[in-house]
């Protein structure tokens, strides 16, 4: 196991005295499957407003399991998930590995389903569809089915049907990790200049130590068997976040920390 | 493409492969429809030698000639029961669409219901209709309504299963899109399970297009009664009691166009319906 890294005085523990408003509180959450399985492990985590937070772990360390039971897919087997002020219509958008659109529809049609989901008929939500678009810069596409898309603009779109409903809360699963790496660094930039704009909360999942140093405030690192949350890092650089970050001394240090308490993570089985 | 740009392509030098791929391409083309026209050309030809030097009666084997102008001249006897067998055919895909696809969604709204169903679904289907037929004309005192049922039953299965493979079929994390989105069942079924069913459903309502036709035809052969409003088959059977070999050919040519035209034009709709957004209809580049 490696050594635990030099403590840096410039890496602040999470505030404890963060004054934004909570947004969502995981307590001691279990998951076990098939009543032996442990998929999470005692998992706690606070998020608070406009938190930028990733999981960050090897593969079977339980981070899509918890994003799955934070989306309300499935249910703790221990230890309770509460939405601090309650949980809305639309406070919540999702985005999985896959794009997951509708290949039968177009985009628009696509990024309209949430709304219409509740009943909004195409022309009410007209507006709030295409601002959707505009903001994943997908204006010009609306009426291309998903095949006449590459890769990166599948997602795009599917980022646009999350932030349909204006959520506070975005999911992401890993929804890079299928990008090539220009693509990757495209929608990492993209992202961040989105949450400018928009403000929302996003917890991302993601394998990657360099995507959770660039695009995150706090990251949570977690190892496997059993899924359990061991360590958490925050990366208190500025935002807004550019190239110019990506390649400072800084993203470095951030990097090697988070990428230190990965290997951690994965002690013997790396 | 401007001119310019296909002289360069024309190089001799880079593209003797892609001229020769461009060859084969035109080939095809051309082959896919003059090679069946010409196989049938010869086919004829054979038959009409076949017929003469050989000296063979027309009630044994006619001519293709023959048969051509009995299918002109007894063209009203015919044509008339080309509609009957027609209007079963359809009548029995149309049933058996609506049957299937109906217990379809009740199959996956309520697993208790496919549980209970499905294996009596296979029994109907794996049973010769030819066996059930006189079964049905016993109970069943209305002829066009026993016709029905028979076709219906060859028809019914493939769209009943491919309809089934297709609901349950959906994206597994669009279902979670939906439900996170709170989409009540109906919603479920219709903005997603539907859409994602039609290319299976599609495929087996081509099979059921021509088993529909095979079911009514082999049903009139089963109900054997005469008369007017008599299909095909049954035209064919009664031919065949006056020696009349010549309209047993006729209208057999009938039943197999109609059989070709069922496939053409669903083959048609199900390109129409599917080519802007799956693959099976998309033409690829090389």
């Amino acid at each position: 196991m490696p050594s635990e890294p030099a403590p840096r005085t410039d890496i602040a523990p999470p505030a404890a005295t963060d004054v934004r408003p909570e947004l969502l509180r995981m307590e001691g959450v279990d998951k076990i499957f098939n009543g032996d399985v442990v998929a999470l492990k005692g998992m706690s985590l606070d998020v608070r407003e406009g938190d930028f937070i990733s999981l960050l772990g090897p593969s079977g360390c339980g981070k899509s399991t918890a994003l799955r039971l934070v989306a309300g897919l499935s249910h703790p087997s221990r230890g309770r998930i509460t939405w601090t002020g309650g949980q809305d219509d639309g406070d919540l958008g999702v985005v999985f590995q896959e794009p997951t659109l509708m290949p039968w529809a177009t985009v628009a049609q696509n990024v309209w389903l949430p709304l219409r989901l509740r009943g909004q008929s195409y022309t009410a939500v007209k507006d709030e569809v295409l601002d959707a678009l505009r903001l994943v810069g997908l204006e010009k596409f609306q009426t291309a089915y998903p095949r006449e898309l590459s890769g990166g603009m599948k997602m795009r779109a599917s980022i646009a049907r999350a932030l349909v409903t204006r959520p506070r809360l975005i999911l992401m699963d890993e929804p890079f990790a299928a990008l090539d790496e220009i693509t990757r660094f495209r929608l990492n930039d993209d992202l961040l200049a989105l949450r400018d704009k928009i403000g929302c909360t996003v917890v991302f999942v993601t394998h990657s130590v360099f995507e959770s140093v660039f695009l995150s405030d706090r990251i949570v690192v977690m190892a496997a068997r059993p899924g359990r949350v061991i360590r958490e890092l925050a990366v208190d650089a500025p935002y807004p976040r550019t190239d110019t970050f990506r390649t400072s001394a800084d993203y470095a240090a951030y990097c090697r920390d988070a990428s230190d308490a990965l290997h951690a993570a994965m002690g013997d089985a790396a | 493409m401007s001119l310019a740009e296909r002289e360069e392509i024309a190089d001799p030098t880079i593209d003797a492969d892609e001229l020769a791929r461009q060859r084969a391409r035109r080939l095809e083309r051309i082959g896919k429809w003059t090679l069946p026209v010409l196989v049938m050309a010869l086919g004829l030809l054979l038959w009409d030698r076949v017929v003469v030097w050989n000296d063979i009666p027309h009630y044994t084997l006619p001519g293709p000639w023959l048969v051509f102008r009995t299918l002109i001249e007894d063209w009203a006897i015919l044509f008339d029961a080309l509609l009957v067998t027609l209007q079963i055919t359809l009548l029995a895909l149309l049933v058996a669409v609506l049957g299937g696809v109906g217990l379809a969604v009740l199959f996956t709204q309520s697993r208790w219901m496919e549980m209970s169903f499905y294996p009596y679904a296979v029994i109907l289907q794996v049973t010769p209709v030819v066996a059930i037929a006189p079964l049905i004309f016993i109970y069943v005192d209305n002829r066009l309504a026993g016709l029905l049922i028979c076709a219906w039953l060859v028809a019914f299965f493939p769209v009943l299963s491919n309809t089934t493979l297709g609901l349950n079929s959906a994206d597994h994390n669009l279902r979670d899109l939906f439900r996170i989105y709170g989409a009540t069942r109906w919603q479920r079924l219709r903005f997603l399970q539907l859409p994602s069913a039609l290319p299976y459903f599609l495929g087996g309502l081509r099979i059921a297009g021509g088993l529909s036709l095979i079911g009514a035809v082999v049903a009139e052969y089963v109900a054997g009664t005469g008369g007017i409003g008599s299909g095909l088959a049954f035209r064919i059977l009664e031919a065949g009691y006056r020696l009349n070999i010549p309209r047993m050919f006729a209208a057999l040519i009938l039943i197999a166009l109609t059989g070709v035209l069922i496939f053409a034009a669903l083959s048609l709709l199900s390109h129409l319906m599917l080519r802007k957004w799956h693959e099976s209809a998309m033409t690829r580049e090389r």
